[in-house]
């Protein structure tokens, strides 16, 4: 189909919610009030680690107006994480705290005041335990256990997997290039703290509404940790103020907001500080890698190894779909005929690492992009030519067996090298400084490609990932209900677009119910870039069986045939007798008087594609994004402060169902890059998070971001709703590379290491005027030794698997 | 959501009062001006008072007056976005004004005063923490422990004094007006400093401090540079305002004042010295810089590392003492050579 | 329930709220963002810290924006507060809530109406702003999600729109309510 015989998608059209957003109506957690309801707080350790030896909580329930007070032994004894191999939380330790921050003891009282000055009376006696905050504290100490499960003392998780035979690829390429980065760990910082109120109802039914992305999850954790029927628990998720991933698991406000609501019976609603958000965390790995690529004089790349060490914290969370992560995306970009991974993810007393953003890619991403920059120096290519020459092959599987469909990412790269300016900025290796006094100019290039949706749930099941029922009204008006929920990515207006492209009616005719289990269908969560692909094919099935029941009515009605009806303009009819066409709203009557009530289901479980061998559940997806991005930039010499001034990211979305929405996602992801490449850390000291505030976790200001340019190359994938692949991610990839060699082609220093300081440029500077090698980064590895690999043949170059072959389809 | 302690609250109309107040309201009495810096450290615990004495309604506190010629007095509360804004202060005294117009953000300057921010509490990363953070880490000498965190051999608390406008009050030759209810002093702004995190002010907890008054500008030049990580919001990791007084391109007097590197604002005297007699050439500056940078202390204690605000001492020095000089290129806006 | 002997001291106070006049006995300490919240029931403000350190919880006071957070409402009596509820006039929208729900300047929508106050109060002083006059009004809120870019187009259309010089209309408004 054409852009010009759409009428919804490809238009710049308002989300459907932003009225409500921008008037103030929008009801996020922490706008809820329920009559009698109670205001609760939660304690936490100030300890990193350290056994619980005995908990008090008789002052703290004297106080006046507290209503309930509990600790672990007031909820069944289940430990849960979202994970099924990880099942290592407690909403409240019962014997022991594992990180500062850990959840011990909650109250419920008339006003949050009164709940937290309870929260300081209660009294716990902790026997402190050395604490491990770092890899080599937490490998060097395996008489210490932060858990008693995984791959080995403190290892949460261990993998290698081999695909092809990597020693013979770096035989046969004319430059070998090892080298050693680290991507210190960040945080989601959404703006909203996060908030819940529960609601255990007389009738002994639970409804609790929640900042999160996951209701589903959510729904099932909580039968399960609170030992009641799902059947009887409700999980809302109210509009969420920002999420990047840091509201995907069950946390431990929400488990104890319920229980204090069952037992005292009243309303319950708990909302963090911005320190407790910090804690709550899971967010970006600190992740050192080793990187060993081959390369031919011409810049192919013929195997490449990559180690990783995650530093994981406290719990499991997402952590080992975040290992193989590491290692799973990497083949996705350019031609990698030979892979090998290995990637350990190490238990440490801080708090627990998960999905942020990229989850687990922008780590081996910054690796690659950096090595592949150096190689093209090394070898005097052009670094933008040596990636053109690499992209991947389009409907192939890759070394690790991941089936890869369209691929835009060769106009992306031409489109950002054009709007840059890249042929007149970039001037060569080793060229003379651009700029005057102490302040160089820059150019740097890097690409990435990203997964729209997991191909997998996190739990093992075959129903769909996605649901969507669909009502339509004798007024003319169409309900959606869907799990799905907006995080401010725009998924209820997607679920308004593509219904209503399919049905000829305006965005503005449906109304969309989202996020609620006990009326949606099913949909797993606003994580890895899944909601739009899954959610708009279910929606668009669901459009497409209303259709075809109207076009049945009408074509009785007006005694053609069903083929030749359209459905545009708010009407059905035939399109060279347009005249006679109906109104939706007749057509709807006509359809109920013959078929009954007008409710459709659309499914969408994912192609499956999984690779044949253990581990091979991370990394399929139905098809990838691919973004390429030109950064421009100042470094002032004296200080090592960088200034940027231009971003150009060109990306492959498939298709944009709202460009004004995917250029939101573009821009966005951006930001985010842009600050984990030059400013956000989540660093710890003396046991404790360093700066947990919104002052000195620094997340830039209008004045540190640059003019950002977006580009949206469409490939019209088959797997996508009307072509679409995800945006929401990918963009943030290329980023923080392309910084970093934007930073080289300036000063021309090596910064292997995020975020990227000017006291480390400075540093690197100095360096380099002494005559030493100009790098900043990681000196060491940790001594760690990986397992055999599992040995795997290279899929590499294979066509790929049947596309659009998917369940429910 | 953070909240504030309870407290209770006076809001006198008269300086005559608010002293009064605040001589009534004893040990638990604090005065709040803007509250930009007073509330959040309430919410967090670093301060419990049990009375505030609110100054917002004093009217006789607000205002500019005066002129270059003969001084210009500062009402103590008046807000920072009018220092920053003012046009007297911008073309005769352009380091205020731009100091004022670098605290924090725009918000914050509409709320928070000149006085409040010459008066700021001094600033730690072991301090400026919630409550259930410094219980973590164990409490600090500056509020609930007896031990510093930073230097923990230390008899004396090294938070860091982090007002953008103190440096160049000092370095203006500023003088502060003192009212309590027992009387009122006006003393130099140098004297109201002192190096010690805690006790960092020599003002007295029932005095109020009135009036900045400035000396005439004639014939001064003034400038501030301020190192931070971000262009808004940030605290300064270092401050750099000097002020000097140019006779036929040769300097008769200057003042160089160091902030966020001490306690309190750290003249660097012995720069200041090696400047008078001499033309801004690029190799006086660039000695004077060297000089400059010897007072600075830094610790690891706010943002940015230690070393390396040291080592940008000299080279912001260099720069505040370039733009006077005419020599300092604009930076940001420059057209590029190649 | 009965507090006990440490009742916080309460003050009646008289509120000038988006034009009504508000009154609520409240406890002194309680900050502006709480009363709007919790008494006024105006939970459009919203709040990221509480600590000054992100203008999430910014409204305006006769005009200009402060901090919600860290504002006692016993210092606001007789001034004219402003919230994002009090943007729009007679059902209304303002133009820079016309051109921000157009332009996707909203994706969470957390920090935007903190964003729409000090743009109204940005373009009351400088009608048509420069992109760098926009920048440096907005340098007191942080967004998460938008990168700023179409926040500052959306600044520039409404004062456009509003100094009469109205771009072409955009595709999205065919949609607005």
């Amino acid at each position: 189909m054409n852009k010009h015989e759409f009428s919804v998608i490809g238009q710049p059209l308002p989300k459907i919610d932003a009225w409500a957003k921008v008037t103030g109506e929008t009801r996020y957690a922490d706008d809820l009030v329920l009559p009698r309801m109670a205001h609760a707080r939660l304690l936490r350790s100030p300890h990193a680690h350290a056994r619980i030896a005995a908990i008090d909580t008789s002052r703290a329930a004297a106080l006046p107006g507290v209503y309930a007070v509990i600790t672990g032994a007031d909820l069944p004894p289940v430990k849960f994480g979202i994970l099924p191999v990880s099942q290592d939380e407690e909403a409240l330790c019962r014997e022991k705290v594992r990180m500062v921050g850990d959840a011990v003891a909650a109250v419920a009282a008339l006003d949050e005041e009164t709940a937290e000055r309870a929260c300081e009376l209660v009294e716990v006696t902790y026997e402190p335990l050395p604490a491990l905050m770092s890899i080599e504290e937490s490998l060097a100490h395996p008489e210490v256990r932060i858990h008693e499960y995984g791959d080995g003392p403190n290892v949460h998780k261990s993998v290698a997997l081999q695909f092809g035979d990597v020693e013979a690829a770096f035989a046969a390429a004319d430059l070998v290039r090892e080298d050693v980065f680290f991507y210190e760990g960040n945080t989601h910082l959404p703006l909203e703290q996060h908030a819940a109120v529960a609601h255990w109802g007389p009738d002994d039914k639970l409804t609790l509404w929640s900042s999160t992305q996951t209701p589903h999850y959510v729904h099932r954790l909580l039968a399960k940790i609170l030992a009641v029927p799902a059947a009887h628990v409700r999980v809302i998720a109210a509009p969420v103020g920002g999420g990047f991933g840091g509201k995907l698991d069950p946390f431990a406000h929400e488990i104890a907001a319920c229980q204090l609501s069952r037992l005292c019976g009243r309303p319950v609603k708990i909302a963090l500080t911005r320190e407790e958000v910090f804690y709550v965390h899971r967010g970006r790995h600190p992740v050192l890698m080793w990187l060993k690529t081959g390369f031919t004089r011409a810049g192919d790349i013929t195997g490449s190894h990559l180690r990783t060490w995650l530093d994981g914290g406290a719990y499991g969370s997402y952590g080992v779909a975040s290992t193989f992560y590491t290692g799973a995306i990497n083949p996705v970009t350019y031609k990698m005929p030979v892979y090998k991974f290995e990637g350990a993810r190490i238990f440490t007393n801080k708090p627990p690492c998960g999905p942020k953003r990229g989850h687990g890619t922008p780590q081996p991403r910054f690796a690659l992009e950096c090595q592949i920059d150096r190689a093209a120096e090394q070898l005097g290519l052009d670094p933008a030519d040596l990636r053109r020459r690499i992209v991947a092959e389009p409907y192939t599987k890759t070394a690790n067996h991941l089936t890869v469909t369209t691929i835009g990412l060769g106009e992306c790269l031409d489109r950002v090298v054009e709007a840059s300016g890249w042929r007149e900025k970039w001037r060569g290796w080793n060229a003379p400084p651009r700029g005057r006094g102490p302040v160089r100019r820059g150019v740097g290039i890097a690409c990435s490609s990203y997964m729209t949706g997991a191909g997998s749930a996190v739990y093992w099941n075959n129903m769909p990932h996605s649901g969507v029922v669909l009502r339509a009204d004798r007024g003319g008006g169409v309900a959606i209900l869907c799990g799905a929920t907006d995080i401010g990515q725009g998924s209820d207006s997607i679920l308004a677009y593509l219904p209503a492209e399919v049905l000829g009616i305006d965005p503005k005719d449906v109304r969309v119910h989202p996020a609620d289990t006990d009326l949606t269908p099913v949909d797993l969560g606003s994580y890895s870039s899944r909601v739009t692909l899954m959610c708009g094919v279910a929606a668009i099935q669901a459009a497409t069986r209303l259709r075809e029941v109207l076009f049945q009515a009408v074509a009785a009605k007006l005694e053609v045939d069903p083929s030749r009806l359209v459905a545009r303009d708010r009407k059905v009819g035939v399109p060279d007798d347009w005249d006679r066409a109906l109104t939706f709203a007749q057509a709807v009557e006509l359809g109920e008087a013959m078929h009954g009530v007008l409710a459709f289901a659309g499914s969408y479980a994912p192609p499956k594609r999984a690779g044949k061998y253990k581990g091979g559940g991370v990394g399929p997806s139905p098809c990838y994004s691919y973004s390429a991005c030109v950064v421009e930039l100042s470094v002032d010499e004296d200080t090592g402060m960088v200034e940027l001034h231009d971003v150009w990211l060109a990306h492959d979305v498939g298709r944009a169902l709202n460009p004004l929405l995917v250029e939101g996602q573009v821009e966005g992801s951006v930001y985010m890059g842009i600050g984990e490449a030059l400013m956000e850390e989540q660093v710890f000291r003396k046991h404790v998070h360093k700066t947990p505030s919104m002052l000195e976790y620094k997340s830039p200001t209008t004045l540190e971001t640059p003019a950002i340019h977006t580009i949206l190359v469409e490939t019209d994938d088959p797997e996508g709703p009307f072509g679409a692949k995800e945006a929401g991610q990918g963009p943030l990839l290329p980023v923080m590379p392309a910084i970093a060699n934007a930073i080289y082609d300036a000063v021309g220093v090596r910064i292997d290491e995020v975020p990227i300081t000017s006291e480390k440029v400075l540093r690197a500077l100095d360096l380099k005027r002494q005559g030493k090698p100009a790098r900043v980064g990681p000196e060491k590895l940790p001594l760690f030794t990986f397992k055999t690999p599992l040995v795997v043949e290279s899929a590499f170059g294979q066509p790929a698997d049947a596309i659009t072959r998917r369940p429910f389809a | 959501m953070m909240r504030l302690p309870p407290f209770l609250y006076v809001s006198p109309r008269t300086v005559a009062e608010a002293a009064k107040a605040v001589a009534e309201a004893g040990p638990g009495g604090m005065l709040v001006a803007g509250g930009t810096d007073l509330y959040p450290n309430m919410k967090r615990r670093q301060f419990e008072p049990t009375t505030l004495v609110g100054l917002a309604a004093v009217r006789e506190l607000r205002g500019v007056r005066g002129s270059a010629r003969e001084g210009v007095t500062l009402g103590a509360t008046t807000i920072l976005s009018a220092v920053a804004t003012h046009p007297d202060l911008l073309r005769h005294y352009p380091a205020l004004a731009t100091a004022a117009g670098l605290v924090s953000s725009p918000q914050l300057r509409n709320m928070g005063t000149l006085g409040g921010n010459v008066c700021v509490d001094t600033r730690c990363n072991y301090y400026n923490q919630p409550y259930p953070w410094r219980k973590a880490v164990g409490f600090c000498m500056k509020k609930d422990g007896d031990i510093c965190l930073v230097a923990p051999g230390s008899r004396r608390c090294w938070a860091v004094s982090s007002s953008d406008t103190a440096p160049v009050l000092w370095s203006l030759g500023a003088r502060v007006r003192l009212v309590s209810a027992s009387g009122e002093r006006t003393i130099p702004i140098d004297a109201l400093f002192r190096d010690d995190g805690i006790e960092y002010l020599a003002k007295r907890p029932d005095e109020i401090l009135t009036e900045i008054v400035l000396p005439p500008a004639e014939g001064w030049a003034s400038t501030y540079l301020k190192l931070r990580r971000r262009g808004s919001f940030d605290f300064p990791e270092l401050g750099v305002a000097v002020a000097l007084r140019l006779e036929d391109a040769t300097v008769a007097q200057a003042r160089i004042v160091l902030g966020a590197v001490a306690s309190q604002p750290r003249p660097a005297t012995k720069a200041a010295r090696a400047l008078v007699g001499q033309r801004l050439t690029p190799d006086v500056i660039a000695h004077v810089a060297d000089l400059a940078a010897g007072p600075a202390r830094p610790l690891d204690n706010t943002d940015f590392t230690h070393p390396y605000r040291k080592k940008m001492t000299r080279v912001f020095v260099a720069r505040a003492l370039g733009r006077l000089a005419g020599l300092e290129r604009a930076g940001r806006d420059e057209e590029e050579l190649a | 329930m009965n507090r006990g002997p440490d009742e916080p001291m309460k003050a009646r106070i008289e509120l000038t709220v988006n034009g009504e006049r508000r009154e609520a006995l409240v406890p002194v300490h309680k900050t502006l963002l709480e009363v709007l919240r919790e008494d006024l029931d105006l939970t459009g403000t919203k709040h990221g810290c509480e600590l000054g350190e992100c203008g999430t919880c910014t409204v305006l006071v006769d005009g200009e924006p402060v901090l919600s957070c860290l504002a006692l409402p016993a210092e606001l009596e007789g001034r004219e507060i402003l919230t994002v509820e009090g943007l729009a006039q007679g059902g209304r929208l303002h133009p820079l809530q016309r051109a921000f729900a157009e332009l996707g300047a909203a994706q969470c929508g957390y920090c935007t109406p903190g964003i729409l106050l000090v743009a109204r109060a940005l373009l009351e002083a400088t009608p048509v702003p420069t992109r760098e006059q926009v920048r440096v009004a907005l340098a007191g809120n942080i967004c998460r999600c938008t990168g700023y870019t179409k926040i500052l187009d959306a600044v520039e259309l409404a004062a456009l729109r509003m100094a009469g010089r109205t771009p072409v209309a955009t595709a999205a408004a065919g949609s607005a309510r």
